[in-house]
């Protein structure tokens, strides 16, 4: 870890050397983070139970200082989408993701969570829950099995190892916007898209009604 | 039952029951009973002819002749096969009445079969949506309801060769998304009805639940869907009075994959790989039962090699079942992971094999009709072998000293959720539910599949129906599927292990069947109708965590909030499988 | 001392303490005969196996637990190198993968002579859409020219699925050596099964000939 540490770009006088390290804040902060991720104890459907065999003795991803799962959004900083993400669930999963304190990543685990999977075609999957919100890393697989879980936690530590404080999204100034939470109504809705619905419904009606007339001309 | 005595009954039942006619269409069996009638049969069946357990019920849509169907599976607790009744009632007003009254194990089915087929239940007492949500546009498994993201009637699509160009499916959404709506529809009008719909069914008071408990206003608690110990996306409604549970609803369809929808989209053999998806955990014990399924309408069976390897791998995977249910019950009860993490260490060696012979941990896809997918790889079977006979009773061993004498372990769960052997039949409870309930109803034994009557081993049962017996009978059932391993292992023969040349477009007759098989958590049953096409008519699982869940408020009812989470556990449900 | 309230638990304890014991002990008697128990291919092979005693992890990323061959995860093409350097595609988009595949995620696109205007038996395009794929094998399984078959790779997490979670037929081909390093008994096998069905081909070539 060391060795990554010290940041080049600055001499270190030989009688020093191996005693001081000169680093940038950038460095301190991410490494600080990276190696404290602590995901959010939510098991959606197969892949759950990958994640938790990662947790467990074989695969153990508490080396990663991941131990800590937490079942409550308020202490976690990553959220593993880990398993098919359906309609009745997705407002859930939205003020999850809004309930999490910032930084917070998310990590769509397998091919249901990252597009909707071989139930796509169902009537009520979420095709990818990258509709509702952000997703940091994607990790293919039906389901990935725990290594390869660990390499997508290990992809998310490189994102994390190149962010500097000066752009992240939690130090602008700007609020970040929570994310509105999808209704259930006859299908699922966003409140974003309400007019567009709207106006979709009403185009299909008038199509409807044009068509008998068509054929009665 | 030999077939002389079904046909003797049969003509028994016609004399009780003048009404009912015989299901004459060819595949079919069983009886057709008039829609004003079918209480009466169905009290007279359980209290006159034995036939006590009523396990399935499911509706099938008959497009072509405008009519939709229920079917009721019903069973003796004593043994034996099958009796299939059936109501049909027409599309324009499907009515039927509800069997909840008489058969309280009805009450979720019928609940499903409301939601996904759109039959009405009369007299039903909480008649609502149980897989979609209250307020959702259609019922999915009629068949002129099209999905948004509909391609063809049945797999495969043209679209994909040969001039196969890519394209994601939400490209052709107006919303790019997987949604669709009625039209005319306006959001600025709508009104909610889902969240209000899920707590009427808790709506009733009742205060006698202790005469000396203070007097205390009763507030309603809802636990998940997102919570630690709800083993995945389940939620539950509780009542409580104090700390005590007055009512209890289970709330599910966080996790509803159209298992069913997509399964009538599908071939025969696509399905396999998606019944893999059901329970997670068991993944060969549901291409079991789906695969006896499809054999009983093709009329085939697999060389004996294969029946052998068949029993081994539902076997394991009991086993690793068990293993994990007792994990998890112990993390509900505070043991927190140690003792999930020491049965995951087995239960990886267990899947090492698994992955070894089929090529994933988890979704194994390992069985064909009339055979298996592959051969055991060299080395396989002495590590099956030496896992069986040297490691896995030790490590039993172990894990019953750590924890079978547990003084908290033993406070906790002795006498809490008790669920009477009357209560668990009414219920339709199954598995080790019933068994620790004192009913040695095990469907390896009562109606024997496959090659299991060759088998010496008990059927475990407990008789206190409370969360310790439904935690021992786990240990006993993992050191019974070591004594028929012990048995496989020994007689394994060798030679093929596929009837005539493994096919992707099977040819299955048309007619109906079923098939179940003893899951780890209980009879898990396939319904599948054929009409003589590539894709099956109609597809239904009978879940036995769905079905058990019925059993959840009895269970749970007058205990500490604080014991639901544990009674819950020692149902061990998974939610792919409850939800499909 | 027959029962006294807390036996079961101390029992219990003592299992825990045994665990936890195991692991220092098969240590020492790893140092003892001078081998390393971690980082090394046999410390691997002992946690994996039914011998594993005490500690049970392996150390992924600096440790890889080994993957059966019969492992599959996603599906990739094989392709030869012919005599004149150029690579050949098994696959002649005959179409039965797609045809098999469950979710349907495979889409192949046929190539046509131009001249003739005749089907080729070779894809022009071949996608596999990773983000539907389960993984199931069932393509590989009923692929009649071995031409598609289930990779090892799972290391393939991503930052973008949109642009890189559909695959093409570049990103799926392998060159065969690659498959018979994966899966060296099932490629054995395949060969020699077709080594066998083109003898029994020329047998019956020369069988016509004499007859002529």
């Amino acid at each position: 870890m060391t060795e990554d540490f010290n940041s080049p770009g600055y001499d270190i006088p030989p009688e020093m050397e191996g005693q001081v390290a000169i680093t940038t804040l950038d460095k301190v902060y991410n490494w600080s983070r990276r190696n404290s991720i602590w995901p959010m104890m939510f098991g959606l459907a197969c892949c759950g139970i990958e994640m938790i065999c990662a947790a467990t003795s074989r695969f153990d991803f508490s080396r990663f200082g991941m131990e800590v799962m937490r079942p409550s959004p308020r202490q976690s900083d990553l959220m593993i989408v880990s398993g098919t993400v359906t309609k009745k669930m997705i407002p859930q999963i939205v003020r999850l993701y809004n309930q999490m304190p910032e930084p917070k990543y998310v990590l769509a685990m397998g091919a249901c969570a990252s597009g909707g999977g071989p139930f796509k075609e169902g009537y009520s999957v979420v095709d990818g829950v990258d509709k509702f919100i952000p997703v940091d890393v994607y990790v293919p697989g039906c389901p990935p099995t725990p290594q390869a879980l660990l390499h997508g936690l290990i992809t998310l530590q490189k994102k994390i190892d190149i962010q500097s404080i000066k752009n992240v999204r939690w130090y602008s100034k700007d609020p970040v916007e929570a994310i509105p939470i999808p209704v259930l109504g006859p299908d699922l809705m966003d409140p974003r898209e309400y007019e567009l619905i709207k106006d979709y419904t009403a185009e299909k009606q008038v199509e409807e009604e044009e068509v008998p007339v068509a054929e009665e001309a | 039952m030999s077939e002389e005595v079904l046909v003797e009954q049969k003509t028994e039942l016609e004399e009780r029951f003048p009404e009912i006619s015989r299901d004459e269409r060819k595949g079919y069996a069983g009886f057709i009973v008039p829609a004003e009638k079918l209480v009466e049969f169905a009290t007279g069946l359980r209290d006159e002819f034995g036939y006590d357990f009523l396990s399935s019920v499911t509706g099938v849509d008959y497009l072509p002749e405008e009519k939709l169907e229920v079917v009721y599976h019903a069973y003796k607790t004593t043994g034996g096969s099958e009796l299939v009744y059936k109501v049909q009632v027409p599309r324009d007003n499907p009515v039927v009445p509800s069997l909840t009254p008489v058969f309280p194990g009805a009450n979720l089915q019928e609940r499903e079969a409301w939601d996904l087929v759109g039959i009405r239940f009369d007299g039903h007492p909480n008649l609502k949506r149980v897989l979609t949500w209250e307020g959702f546009e259609g019922h999915p498994l009629q068949k002129d309801w099209q999905e948004p993201f509909y391609e063809e009637d049945g797999k495969p699509f043209k679209s994909r060769w040969p001039g196969g160009d890519v394209i994601r499916s939400e490209d052709n959404n107006p919303f790019n998304k997987n949604v669709d709506y009625p039209e005319g529809f306006d959001p600025a009008l709508w009104e909610p009805v889902g969240e209000s719909a899920v707590y009427a069914g808790v709506g009733r008071l009742d205060h006698a639940v202790s005469e000396t408990a203070l007097s205390t206003d009763q507030i309603v608690v809802n636990l998940g869907p997102q919570h630690p110990s709800t083993h995945g996306v389940f939620r539950m409604v509780v009542r409580l009075e104090g700390e005590t549970v007055v009512d209890l609803e289970p709330v599910m369809g966080y996790l509803h994959r159209n298992h069913e929808k997509i399964g009538e989209r599908n071939t025969f053999l696509m399905n396999i790989p998606f019944t893999d998806r059901l329970d997670y955990f068991n993944s060969m014990s549901n291409n079991f039962g789906y695969v006896l399924a499809v054999e009983k309408l093709m009329g085939t069976k697999p060389p004996e090699r294969a029946e052998y390897l068949r029993v081994m791998m539902a076997e394991l995977t009991r086993i690793v079942n068990h293993l994990a249910a007792i994990g998890f019950l112990l993390n509900d009860l505070g043991a927190f992971f140690t003792p999930l993490l020491y049965a995951f260490e087995e239960r990886e060696l267990i899947l090492d094999i698994f992955e070894a012979v089929s090529g994933s941990r988890m979704m194994c896809n390992y069985y064909r009709f009339a055979g298996m997918a592959r051969d055991l790889p060299d080395g396989v079977f002495e590590q099956v072998k030496s896992l069986v006979l040297d490691r896995l009773p030790a490590k039993i061993d172990d894990l019953d000293t750590f924890l079978t004498n547990n003084e908290i372990i033993r406070a906790r769960s002795i006498g809490v959720g008790v669920l009477t052997a009357e209560d668990a039949i009414a219920h339709s409870a199954v598995g080790p539910v019933l068994r620790a309930s004192g009913v040695p109803y095990d469907v390896r034994r009562a109606d024997p599949y496959g090659i299991y009557n060759r088998f010496e081993f008990d059927v475990a049962v407990r008789y206190h129906g409370d969360i310790y017996d439904r935690y021992l009978i786990r240990l006993d059932e993992i050191r019974q599927s070591i004594r028929i391993l012990e048995q496989v292992i020994r007689d394994i023969p060798e030679g093929p292990i596929q009837e005539g040349k493994p096919q992707y477009q099977v040819r299955v007759p048309a007619g109906e069947a079923y098939g179940r098989v003893e899951g780890p958590k209980g009879e898990l049953g396939f319904y599948v109708v054929s009409n003589g096409k590539p894709n099956p008519w109609r597809y239904h699982v009978r879940a036995p965590s769905f079905i058990n869940l019925t059993a959840l408020g009895v269970m749970g009812k007058n205990y500490k909030i604080a014991d639901v989470v544990s009674i819950l556990g020692s149902i061990d449900i998974v939610l792919g499988e409850t939800d499909r | 001392m027959t029962d006294f309230y807390g036996k079961g638990l101390l029992k219990g304890l003592g299992i825990t303490f045994k665990h936890f014991m195991n692991t220092y002990l098969e240590d020492i008697r790893w140092l003892s005969r001078g081998k390393r128990r971690y980082f090394t291919e046999e410390g691997i092979e002992n946690r994996k196996s039914i011998e594993a005693r005490g500690i049970f992890t392996v150390q992924y990323p600096d440790e890889k637990l080994p993957v059966p061959e019969e492992f599959r995860f996603i599906p990739f093409l094989i392709y030869e190198v012919n005599g004149d350097g150029e690579k050949q595609d098994r696959c002649t988009s005959c179409g039965i993968c797609a045809k098999v595949c469950p979710p349907q995620c495979i889409w192949i696109e046929r190539t046509n002579d131009p001249d003739t205007g005749r089907p080729v038996p070779e894809p022009k395009e071949f996608y596999i859409d990773v983000d539907i794929c389960m993984n199931c094998g069932l393509c590989a399984e009923f692929c009649p020219f071995d031409a598609i078959k289930m990779d090892h790779d799972y290391e393939i997490s991503v930052y973008d699925r949109l642009e890189k979670n559909i695959y093409n037929k570049e990103r799926l081909s392998r060159p065969v050596e690659y498959y018979a390093s994966i899966r060296p008994t099932n490629y054995n096998r395949e060969e020699a099964a077709r080594a066998e069905a083109e003898a029994k081909k020329a047998a019956r070539k020369a069988a016509r000939k004499t007859e002529e």
